[in-house]
């Protein structure tokens, strides 16, 4: 039953949402799900590899504490358009938009979103705003930070920076329409029988992240708006000169800009619950708790913006909350740290290139978190935020999180949106280069930034070079293991041998259809299970004997 | 029929009280884009509290209130319109919604009034400003956020003109009957939406300390 | 402790008391923390050798009723003992916050001004610098700093501490250095294309030895001087002085002072209401007064803010009209 090849014929089965049309004008005008997650994949790959283009630049200037290959300018602008394509157009739509947009309705057993023809308008929209950062780097990129902070964006930034907030503005309005989609899908579209309690921690993730997008975007919105008003006309609420204060916008933009970094990690705890429990061939410890968990991440999220703020000129009694919040919101995240590593205990476990990421996924989220926990001190926060320490921190949340679940979560669905397998040896070499990549670039910023090195910094004292090498050698592991699925996942696509319905044996209802799906998803109405992840390890153990 | 294949089935039909959780949703995300604009100006507010009440004294209140009735009217209109649909009553609905649409109209012309007005007495914060003196920095952020607020709203109100025109347009051609009546009250509801902002936004700018 | 952190690949040494109890609370945390994840890897590197499919071990699940009591119980435990650490650790870094909130009184006050891309440090006495700050050791130094442009942040590694620098406002940022030497100063919030290279050093030396200093460096006139001929040439004096025929509050002994406004609230006559009253005047009115004092916004620079405030400040328990000499304060 676990076997991972078909044994039809050598091609996919015909009469799937693959083959249902095969030109250009049948992808562009299309409204089903699947095929819209993979024109948002094939985009925010493109997205990926410019962001990652210019982490690779900033990197080797950072080899050396003096300017090595580029100016003072070009470094602001790197940093900048590194930050804006990674946050808003590579890990925001990440998992939401592909993978999302993809599972959630077979998931829910739906044939496809609530409203499908505003799920291909968000990805134009998407596509829009892109157009808007392209143009942007093309005019010679924003060197603000992708935090905009002001008065630097509206007075004293010579780069365009309206167009490109103009271009976060659009992409914005995809978001709220993905969201309000899948919010809609949960609510009205699920299968009889299948209750909230029934449904994958992957659907209860993309419900809250979903929650999120409609309701802190439109703020993020409104603030990109002001921020250009003040920008073009000279007048604003942000400006001190004028008697309006800038401390204005860093509340406005944190308000947004916190509970959107829930919206890259949430997916990926999903992912993460769907994954080991298969691997693990076990049901996820404590379902209830972990859904709960995922509500409580969504609400108190909205809470935590100002520990951004601590030294910014907010009042201590301001502080003083939100670094309580800060701590508050930290436990649902233990709980589910806690939860995947006994979701393991008396498991039957593998260790396929999947499994590997989501392990690695969970090691990573949890020197991330606990190093949040450093930052929501505010006895600590005075000394290392703003510094290298942030940095290696939201990197581990999300690279050494986001990403890897991302990529998890890719791999394990890949048989069937694609009906093909991939290479398994090399996933797994991937995995693991990605893996010590990944540490030897981030660790190592985690000492810089106690040993006092700001981050956004260009050139930097002398004795700080020693790690700073260390992790632009680790960055260049990391490339290439980045590149390794690119490849090997293209071959996949075009070569790969043929995919079995459901060759992980994974539980949910999108493992009861064929490999790729056909175009509504079922071709008989899937079943509905009394419980999710209906594993049981000791029929996985007397299987395999 | 079994129960999976009864879900299909309803997959199939449900789009419209899905559109109609849609568009609650999209409500929601409306709040959040205004509110940020109230928060805006409730701290601009508290900070500079004399100058936000000199300056809204410099509003035009008769106008202001006039659009008060016509939208509140209009929102009175377009629900009606909606009920009509319902029971059947299709050449009520049809003026009603005409009616609304004129009343719309009608407050966007009333407001290009008075913007025109309001740049005539350089009220625009851009360029020759009007005030000067130990105030005028609220002055500003009061006339700033006066400008952008109703802009926003209008702009939604000019949405929603093109929404109501579309209605008028399928009630007439019998698109939309007591049938098929959703989209008349999906728009409706919409419309109700622009009249709430306008509730919030009339008070705040108009009204700070009329005596 | 600061030996510990010193030792450690080149941390900055803790200059402060307070540097010293963020160091150990550092410890503490990075203590607690790595026991945790090592403990959580290792339990994880555990299970999964241990249960890796094909090894002959007991998988057996207790039944559902069972499962979901004994489930709860752990979870219980492990929302329990973590919320509980995070109680400490939080309580931990807000007293410590808290307690160096206020600047001492007795701190000697010195201004900061920052600017794309340098930082310009005034002593009351009249004594500048530019990328430097010479203080004296032993004793509470307070920063009054504000921003000629963007938002800058005056970061000293050695004292764990920053503050934002901010246009159009004061922000505060004290310290009590008990090591002499020379430490990094780094700006810490992205304000242009120099930023990286905004830094400079703060010399903490003997009392001596910074009194000498003091008084070194080119003959110029005291903030509180050169203040007081502010005063004059832009007008204030012309209401404020005791020969005005205006009713404009005296402002002599006023300086820390509270003072009643008209709408029945209390503000302290400080650097910031001072300056608010400069640019903004009507946005604060004494009580008893009339809404009469004009606006300096666009006539004031400020280097001449700064300088009215330190004449302010010298009139704190003297009689008006009378400018002060030079005294550190």
């Amino acid at each position: 039953m676990n076997t991972a090849v078909a044994e039809g014929p050598a091609t996919p089965a015909e009469g799937n949402y693959l083959t249902n049309g095969y030109s250009l004008w049948s992808w562009l005008t299309t409204t089903d799900h699947k095929r819209i997650a993979i024109l948002y994949g094939l985009t925010i790959t493109v997205f990926f590899f410019m962001g990652g283009a210019a982490a690779t630049l900033m990197r080797i200037e950072l080899i050396s504490p003096t300017p090595l290959i580029m100016s003072a300018e070009t470094y602001n602008k790197l940093f900048t358009a590194h930050g804006v394509i990674m946050v808003w157009f590579f890990l925001i739509p990440s998992i939401p938009a592909t993978l999302g947009n993809f599972l959630l309705p077979m998931m829910v057993g739906a044939k496809d979103v609530a409203l499908p023809r505003v799920n291909l308008l968000s990805w134009y929209v998407f596509v829009l705003g892109g157009c808007f950062v392209v143009a942007t780097l093309i005019a010679g990129g924003i060197d603000t930070g992708w935090t905009l902070y002001t008065p630097y964006s509206t007075r004293f930034s010579h780069t365009t920076v309206v167009c490109g907030v103009a271009g976060v503005f659009v992409t914005g309005f995809s978001s709220i329409m993905t969201g309000l989609n899948f919010i809609v899908t949960v609510h009205r579209l699920r299968a009889p029988g299948l209750t909230w309690f029934r449904l994958p921690l992957f659907v209860w993730a993309i419900y809250a992240t979903s929650i999120i997008l409609v309701l802190a975007t439109p703020v993020l919105a409104m603030t990109l708006v002001l921020l250009a008003m003040q920008r073009v006309f000279g007048i604003g609420i942000f400006d001190a000169t004028l008697g309006g204060d800038p401390l204005l916008f860093q509340h406005m933009f944190w308000f947004y800009s916190h509970p959107a970094v829930y919206i890259m990690v949430l997916p990926a705890m999903g992912v993460a619950s769907e994954v080991i429990t298969c691997f693990a061939r076990k049901p996820v410890f404590g379902y209830r708790t972990m859904a709960y968990a995922i509500a409580a991440i969504a609400a108190f999220g909205f809470m935590v913006w100002g520990h951004h703020m601590f030294v910014a000129g907010q009042s201590l009694y301001a502080s003083l909350v939100f670094s309580f919040l800060s701590y508050v919101v930290a436990i649902p995240s233990a709980i589910k740290v806690f939860n995947w590593t006994a979701t393991l205990y008396k498991g039957s476990i593998t260790f396929e290139a999947p499994m590997l990421y989501a392990l690695g996924f969970v090691g990573l989220f949890l020197v991330g978190g606990l190093t949040g926990l450093y930052l929501a001190s505010l006895g600590m926060d005075a000394d290392l935020s703003r510094t290298y320490f942030v940095v290696a921190h939201f990197h581990y949340i999300m690279v050494g999180g986001s990403v890897m679940a991302y990529f998890a979560g890719i791999h394990f669905w890949w048989p069937k949106i694609t009906g093909r397998l991939y290479s398994e040896a090399w996933a797994r070499l991937a995995a693991i280069v990605i893996f010590v990549g990944f540490n030897l670039t981030f660790f190592p910023q985690f000492i810089l930034g106690i040993d006092g090195m700001p981050r956004r910094y260009f050139e930097y004292a002398p004795h700080f070079q020693f790690l700073n090498i260390l992790s632009s050698a680790g960055a260049s592991i990391l490339a290439a293991g980045y590149v390794l699925p690119f490849v090997y996942l293209t071959w996949s696509a075009l070569h790969g041998a043929a995919a079995a319905d459901n060759p992980w044996g994974a539980k949910g209802l999108e493992w009861q259809t064929r490999s790729p799906p056909p175009v509504e998803n079922f071709d008989a109405p899937p079943r509905i299970p009394v419980r999710p992840y209906d594993y049981d390890p000791e029929a996985a153990e007397r299987e395999r004997r | 029929m079994s129960a999976g294949a009864e879900a299909m089935r309803r997959g199939a039909s449900a789009n419209d009280s899905d559109s109609e959780v849609g568009l609650w949703l999209f409500l929601a995300s409306e709040v959040m884009f205004f509110g940020l604009l109230f928060y805006g100006y409730a701290i601009t507010r508290i900070t500079h509290p004399l100058a936000f009440a000199e300056a809204s004294a410099h509003t035009d209140v008769l106008l202001g209130t006039i659009n008060c009735v016509l939208i509140f009217t209009s929102s009175l209109t377009v629900a009606l319109a909606a009920r009509c649909l319902r029971t059947g009553a299709r050449r009520a609905s049809l003026r009603l919604l005409a009616a609304t649409w004129t009343l719309g109209f009608l407050f966007l012309a009333v407001k290009c009034y008075e913007y025109d007005v309001d740049v005539a007495n350089h009220l625009v914060p851009w360029g020759r400003f009007a005030f000067h003196g130990g105030l005028a920095a609220g002055e500003r952020m009061f006339f700033f956020m006066y400008f952008v607020m109703t802009g926003a709203h209008a702009v939604h109100l000019i949405v929603g003109l093109g929404i109501l025109a579309a209605m008028v347009v399928g009630v007439a051609r019998g698109r939309y009957t007591e049938h098929n009546s959703e989209a008349v009250e999906l728009a409706a509801l919409y419309w109700a939406l622009v009249d709430t902002v306008w509730i919030f936004l009339y008070p705040v700018l108009y009204l700070v300390h009329r005596p | 402790m600061s030996q510990a952190t010193q030792a450690i690949l080149a941390w900055p040494a803790a200059a402060t008391p307070y540097a010293d109890r963020v160091d150990v609370l550092f410890w503490a945390m990075t203590g607690i923390c790595g026991l945790v994840t090592i403990g959580i890897t290792l339990t994880i590197a555990y299970f999964c050798f241990r249960y890796r499919r094909g090894t002959q071990v007991d998988r057996k699940l207790p039944d559902l009723a069972a499962g979901r009591k004994r489930s709860r119980r752990i979870e219980t435990v492990w929302i329990a003992v973590p919320f509980a650490f995070f109680l400490v650790f939080f309580g931990w870094g807000a007293k410590l916050y808290y307690a160096y909130d206020d600047p001492p009184r007795d701190a000697l006050q010195i201004f900061v001004t920052a600017k794309q891309w340098m930082w310009k440090v005034e002593h009351s006495n009249g004594r500048r610098e530019i990328d430097e700050l010479h203080v004296p050791i032993g004793r509470p130094v307070k920063l009054v700093m504000t921003s000629q442009d963007v938002i800058h942040d005056f970061y000293v590694p050695a004292f764990r501490e920053k503050r934002d620098v901010l246009p159009g406002r004061y922000t505060v940022l004290w310290f009590d250095p008990t090591v002499r030497g020379v430490f990094a100063l780094r700006c810490d919030e992205y304000c242009g294309t120099s930023h990286s290279q905004m830094t400079g050093k703060v010399y903490v030396m003997s009392q001596d030895a910074y009194g000498r200093w003091l008084a070194g460096g080119d003959e110029q006139p005291t903030l509180a001087r050169m203040g007081f001929d502010r005063f004059r040439e832009l007008g204030c004096s012309g209401c404020h002085g005791p020969s005005s025929t205006l009713h404009a509050p005296s402002l002599a002994g006023l300086y820390g002072r509270s003072v009643p406004l008209a709408d029945g609230s209390f503000v302290r006559f400080d650097d910031r209401y001072i300056r608010d009253k400069i640019l903004q005047p009507a946005r604060q009115i004494p009580a008893g007064y009339a809404n009469d004092m004009p606006s300096f916004q666009g006539q004031v620079s400020e280097q001449d803010i700064l300088e009215l405030t330190a004449y302010l400040r010298s009139l704190a328990d003297t009689s008006p009209d009378v400018p002060q000499g030079n005294h550190l304060r």
